[in-house]
């Protein structure tokens, strides 16, 4: 039973920061209509920003602002240079010009910072455990990734819901020709949605990088994932991220524990576990196969 | 006229290392990369042993071409087929990793080249597939995992867990160790190749009831593995092969590491001439301790050297190969010699990893665990 909740628990962790991407991602698909490919590209650059500053400063703590301002900046700059010239273009431009930033980002990261993967310490407050439920020992980070996600996604919640700006970019989301002939700055929106998108995928980062270490190429690795959730949870909506990303993480997570010996019980070990680690990891994708053959929009369509 | 003569001057120097006796090596290595040490380190050691022979090996002055693979097989084909047929390489070697190995080395037998291996030797190679022309003087790949059982055994440990990714290498990894295991498995987990989050199988190991864990995971990745599985809190101790406890990575994760058991065909502290001088110089030269992939470039070369001496520092392939098999050379690991598959027949030790005076998470050799041990696959190999 402790096996179960703890799994349950790497299975929430890696769903907040799958949201995190995911938000940004379906933000950006949502209102401007881009197929951004080169978002965990913005992620990358959080995490290096964060693992540049930390190693400089000697703190975590120092390191974590440094690495989202240089994801937010690097997102504005994508998008003023970029992005803007793309969204009267049809989705394959969109798509070969992002994937062209991936390799950008990816050499400059090389160029600069080399091949070796850059290794940081969680900050002592973080290391360590915490006892869940009596006999359940889960790592101080990994509850931590969980508890700031959540925050997260409880911020973003309210600002989408409670706020002017989340007013016009739910607006942008589901009636975008509408908000554009009621004269608001649709440019200045488009820039604040992209920035807050490359802002949350910095933080998702940042997070990440004490716990994988930093590597150029790293965005590429959960960006698949985090079009998984979207699609899932449905393009453009922010809820839809929310309850993707958490399905798609237990998932994920479940499948890549216990399928190995749901198979066992009727099959020769080595091949359960050879079968199993195969199914575990497709698991996901036919998650998704079975969402759109269900509901094509997603579990929670934006529009309408 | 003064400019005249020292175009002649000039042009005489670059002629003269023509005219004598010059062999080249193609150096086929991975240096880019998380993995980029290895080569790193292949490449260092291999100069050091030039270096030592005086700008020579075995007397013939070798001109190192060295080209990074980046773990592409392609990158790696197109590399060895130019040093073949653009440069007239006839002499191979360098490369880290099996995959790359299983694409260019039967190119190169077959455009008449010779490889000789410093570390990759995949099992096909070792059996059926051997060739006159291919040694190696690493180790065929399943032994380092069959020393890990070995030690395990040794060490009295009764239930294993077993995790490795979900490929060639990794079904290799765990079948070596299971060879030589004589406990139970407690459990078997295969990863996705390359993956960053172990979260999932490291509760699946603090749920089973192993008594140790054994693991291979190579590249950056097995770092990551290694720091997770620290702050997971599970304190089953380790037993794992050089492969994933050689000295970077140990640096690398530092405390959680202490008490590991590692084993290796070679360890910084064997007691020999050979190893003394190579550990020592390789530490002046490059400021840093030599890893057993270092050590494995250096018996290499000193390989190398030992079949071109016999030769009077030329290179003919007939001859280079009786010579080289005849094992005549002194190696930082002590004894060796080839068996009839030209795979090494030698001994493995057992270290641990401790902390040093100086506070550095050094590996510091046990004892020896495997006496004049060879692989499986030689009984296939005819040649």
């Amino acid at each position: 039973m402790s096996l179960v909740i703890e799994q349950i628990l790497n299975g929430i962790q890696l769903g907040v920061a799958l949201f995190l991407l995911a938000a940004g991602l379906t933000l950006i698909f949502g209102i401007m209509g881009v197929i951004n490919l080169a978002h965990g590209s913005l992620y990358m650059t959080g995490a290096f920003a964060m693992a540049w500053a930390t190693s400089k400063t000697g703190s975590f703590w120092l390191g974590v602002p440094y690495g989202l301002a240089a994801a937010a900046i690097a997102g504005i700059l994508v998008e003023l240079l970029v992005v803007r010239r793309l969204y009267a273009r049809d989705h394959l431009e969109q798509v070969l010009a992002t994937y062209g930033l991936i390799l950008f980002f990816n050499q400059m990261a090389t160029i600069i910072f080399g091949r070796q993967p850059l290794l940081l310490a969680p900050p002592d407050a973080l290391s360590g455990f915490v006892t869940i439920l009596p006999g359940i020992q889960y790592p101080v980070y990994r509850f931590a990734i969980i508890v700031a996600g959540l925050v997260v996604a409880l911020g973003l919640y309210l600002l989408i819901a409670r706020t002017r700006i989340g007013m016009l970019v739910r607006a942008g989301a589901t009636h975008r020709e509408m908000v554009r002939a009621l004269g608001v700055d649709i440019r200045l929106l488009y820039t604040f949605v992209f920035g807050l998108g490359a802002l949350l995928a910095g933080f998702a980062g940042v997070m990440a990088g004490p716990l994988y270490g930093v590597t150029a190429g790293m965005g590429e690795q959960i960006l698949i994932l985090t079009f998984v959730v979207v699609v899932i949870g449905g393009v453009g909506s922010i809820r839809g991220a929310f309850y993707g990303a958490l399905l798609v993480g237990i998932v994920d997570t479940m499948l890549r524990a216990f399928m190995p010996g749901l198979l066992r019980t009727f099959m020769a070990g080595q091949e359960a576990d050879a079968l199993g680690g195969g199914i575990g990891s497709m698991g996901v994708y036919f998650l998704m196969a079975l969402v759109l053959a269900l509901k094509p929009k997603g579990l929670f369509p934006a529009h309408g | 006229m003064k400019k005249v003569a020292h175009a002649f001057a000039l042009s005489a120097l670059l002629a003269a290392p023509a005219l004598a006796q010059e062999v080249k090596i193609g150096f086929v290595t991975t240096l880019s990369g998380p993995a980029g040490y290895f080569g790193q380190d292949a490449r260092d050691a291999f100069n050091l042993a030039i270096e030592h022979g005086g700008g020579t090996l075995g007397g013939a002055k070798i001109n190192l071409l060295v080209e990074d693979d980046a773990v592409k097989p392609g990158q790696g084909k197109q590399i060895a087929d130019r040093f073949l047929k653009g440069e007239g390489v006839k002499l191979f070697t360098g490369i880290i990793f099996s995959n790359v190995a299983a694409a260019i080395v039967p190119d190169i037998l077959e455009g008449g080249g010779t490889y000789v291996s410093l570390n990759a030797a995949p099992s096909e190679l070792a059996g059926k597939e051997c060739h006159r022309n291919y040694f190696v003087m690493s180790w065929q790949n399943d032994s380092l995992h069959e020393s890990a059982g070995a030690n395990a055994t040794r060490l009295g440990y009764k239930r294993a867990f077993l995790i490795a990714p979900n490929y060639q290498a990794g079904k290799d990894a765990i079948a070596g160790f299971k060879r030589f295991f004589k406990g139970e498995i407690a459990g078997e987990v295969y990863t996705v190749l390359n993956a960053t989050d172990y979260a999932a199988e490291i509760a699946r190991i603090r749920a089973s009831n192993a008594d140790m864990v054994f693991h291979f995971i190579p590249g950056g990745a097995g770092i990551a593995f290694a720091r997770q599985y620290a702050a997971s809190g599970i304190k089953l101790p380790q037993v794992v092969s050089g492969a994933s406890g050689d000295a970077v990575i140990v640096k690398a994760v530092g405390e959680p590491f202490l008490g590991t058991a590692v084993s290796a065909q070679w360890s910084s502290d064997l007691d020999n001439p050979v190893n003394k001088k190579f550990v020592e110089d390789f530490q002046k030269k490059y400021g840093r301790m030599p890893t057993q992939w270092a050590a494995q470039a250096y018996d290499t070369a000193l390989g190398i050297a030992s079949a071109l001496k016999a030769n009077g520092g030329k290179f003919d392939q007939a001859a280079f190969r009786t010579a080289l098999n005849k094992a005549d050379f002194q190696l930082t690991r002590g004894p060796f010699k080839f068996a009839a598959n030209q795979h090494p027949i030698q001994d493995w030790y057992a270290m641990n990893v401790v902390k040093d005076a100086g506070g550095n998470f050094v590996l510091k050799l046990d004892q020896k665990i495997l006496t004049n041990h060879t692989d499986v696959y030689g009984k296939d190999c005819k040649m």
